[in-house]
């Protein structure tokens, strides 16, 4: 029952959903079981996958049976889709996040007016992103990837106000401007090589010489992903797009979606189809050495609690490309690892600062003061998610920071291996700002009646935050195996596409 | 010479079009650069597919099967799938333009600065 005919489900049930969603708008409740339901199908798909799947097994369907071709022309015609180690181990997180992001929004949502625009765009973002972690064609990875980050643009501005309409401008000029540069490195790449698909393009490109134009290449599709990633260079829409979208899209955006379009993307990308060459891993160490230096440094100084949040991201996408730089299986574990812990805190805290926000009506760290008293489920979520981004033992984020900087000194990055570590105490005191000022001290006079918000965003606060205090448990031999290995082993060996 | 002439114009396009990203004030011209510099892009897809001579990739019984004398089929199909991404992105664009212009009261991009820090 669960083989390769139901990857394309990964897509076609979130489509589905949004078009749905935008048909029925007018039957009461419908948008809110719509998109809680997608969500939940694609998720509970995910997890069939991930007990049926053996390690290093890969799945590939031809989309449109264009299969048969294969032997007449001596090629692949077509879109394939592929599941492999890494595939599923995306899909489960991204899955996971959209549906408890779902069941949030549900209670959330009601301060907007609209509620099923909300969910037909969070669905499309959805279908993007799981159709750029199923495909296994270059120009299909650029046609998903620009529909996730349309629907990310338009959810940015889904307030109207003047600030969501300035980021999401900025946040939609810089991505279309990444979009051209993604889509003229594939052109050059199908020029080279004459095929679109990544197992062949890596096939042709591992035979022959490779052609000076390769750098060129490298380039175009560096910055093209780096952008939409928001590594330091690129990150300007960042800090500016993510505080503006509703808390829920907050927390898809910074949550998941710069890992699927940009983390994901490059790994898929610089591993899989160039075979990890020598100068990307001195790009990506450099990069992400100045990501977690600046993306921390200036979340220091911030005073809104979800542009903090948001350089936050910056810097712990730092540690993640880290990781992959370096590109020992170590490191590319630990990169995982945190791309997982990443994920959820981050989710978490951004859904907190949504709850927050529900409660008290402001985002501004000075305002708040002695919320715990008063939102104790929120405040005990936000305690379990920053000790895990603070990476204090034995939350889930001390973990995967500690692999990715053993993997960095056995690689004799001994600079890199300290400055992460420096890094990880100014992340400290940056998240330590926000508990400190949210939640302890003087209760204000005018936050005498808060009450602590309703039952589904509770339900989203409480889940995240249990994977926050247990998430280390993945290191365990057994879960690892399951879970982690595969998607390390389908970077590092042949097991890819 | 002559034969590399499409792809330098390709490039200035595509330089004319970063330009005005990057350094224009009016939000409309702004996206005026993003859609130029989209066009080279596709100009450039639909040349990559180009052959002296070539004839559409179209079979029929009544001539003999010649592959080499066609153009290649597949950027013809990419470009439309990238003009109507385009198309998408542009409507967007100018739809959040006249908001940010009713928000405003002006196009100017230096005027608006609500984001700081």
């Amino acid at each position: 029952m669960i083989g390769e005919s139901v990857i394309p489900l990964f897509v076609a049930i979130p489509l589905a959903g949004a078009f749905l969603t935008a048909l029925l708008k007018r039957v009461k409740g419908i948008p809110d079981t719509l998109g809680v339901m997608s969500s939940v199908f694609t998720f509970a798909l995910s997890i069939l996958f991930i007990i049926r799947m053996q390690a290093g097994q890969t799945f590939v369907v031809n989309v449109g049976n264009w299969g048969g071709f294969q032997e007449v022309m001596g090629r692949i015609v077509g879109i394939q889709m592929v599941m492999d180690g890494l595939t599923i181990f995306m899909l489960l997180i991204v899955n996971f996040v959209a549906f408890l992001v779902a069941v949030y929004s549900v209670s959330y949502m009601t301060r907007y007016t609209e509620k099923w625009q909300f969910h037909t765009l969070f669905l499309l973002m959805l279908a993007g992103m799981n159709g750029v972690l199923v495909t296994g064609d270059m120009f299909n990875l650029f046609v998903f990837v620009e529909i996730a980050s349309i629907a990310s643009y338009a959810l940015v501005a889904f307030g109207t106000e003047k600030r969501e309409l300035e980021a999401s401008f900025k946040y939609a000029v810089m991505g279309g401007v990444a979009s051209l540069l993604i889509l003229l490195g594939v052109i050059f790449l199908y020029s080279a090589t004459g095929t679109l698909n990544m197992g062949d393009m890596r096939a042709v490109l591992a035979g022959s010489e490779q052609p000076g134009l390769i750098y060129l290449v490298f380039g175009l599709l560096l910055t093209g992903f780096g952008l939409k990633a928001a590594m330091v260079p690129f990150h300007a829409w960042l800090p500016d797009a993510h505080p503006s979208a509703p808390a829920p899209i907050s927390a898809m955006l910074s949550g998941v979606l710069i890992k699927a379009l940009g983390v994901y993307a490059i790994a898929r990308v610089f591993f899989t189809v160039f075979g990890f060459p020598h100068q990307v891993s001195i790009i990506l160490l450099v990069l992400a050495a100045v990501s977690m230096g600046v993306g921390a440094l200036v979340a220091l100084r911030q005073w809104d609690m979800k542009r903090l949040l948001a350089y936050s991201s910056i810097s712990q996408v730092g540690y993640i490309m880290l990781g992959l730089g370096i590109g020992t299986p170590l490191g590319i574990m630990g990169a995982l690892f945190h791309l997982f812990n990443h994920s959820m805190f981050k989710s978490l805290l951004f859904l907190d600062s949504g709850a927050i926000e529900y409660a008290t009506g402001t985002r501004d760290m000075k305002e708040m003061g002695g919320l715990s008293r008063k939102l104790p489920i929120t405040s005990g979520t936000t305690l379990a998610g920053a000790m895990s981004l603070a990476g204090i033992p034995p939350f889930a984020g001390f973990w995967s920071k500690l692999i990715i900087i053993i993997a960095a000194v056995q690689a004799h990055h001994m600079k890199l291996a300290a400055w992460a570590v420096l890094m990880s105490i100014v992340t400290i005191s940056y998240i330590l700002k926000v508990t400190r000022f949210a939640f302890l001290g003087e209760l204000k006079e005018k936050y005498k009646d808060i009450k602590e918000v309703p039952g589904f965003m509770r339900v989203s606060l409480i889940v995240l935050a249990l994977v926050c205090i247990f998430g280390g448990l993945l290191l365990l031999p057994q879960v690892r195996d399951g879970f982690l290995s595969p998607a390390v082993k389908a970077l590092t060996g042949m097991g890819g596409v | 010479m002559n034969a590399y002439m499409p792809y330098i114009l390709c490039l200035i396009l595509f330089c004319i079009g970063i330009y005005a990203v990057l350094s224009k004030r009016n939000i409309i011209k702004i996206i005026l650069g993003v859609v130029i510099a989209e066009y080279a892009v596709n100009l450039f897809l639909i040349l990559v597919a180009y052959k002296a001579g070539g004839r559409a990739a179209i079979f029929s019984g009544t001539q003999e099967i010649a592959p080499q004398s066609m153009v290649d089929p597949l950027p013809h199909a990419l470009v439309l799938t990238s003009i109507v991404i385009g198309l998408a992105t542009t409507a967007f664009l100018i739809a959040l333009a006249i908001r940010l212009y009713g928000k405003y009261g002006t196009f100017d991009i230096t005027r608006m600065r609500e984001l700081r820090g």
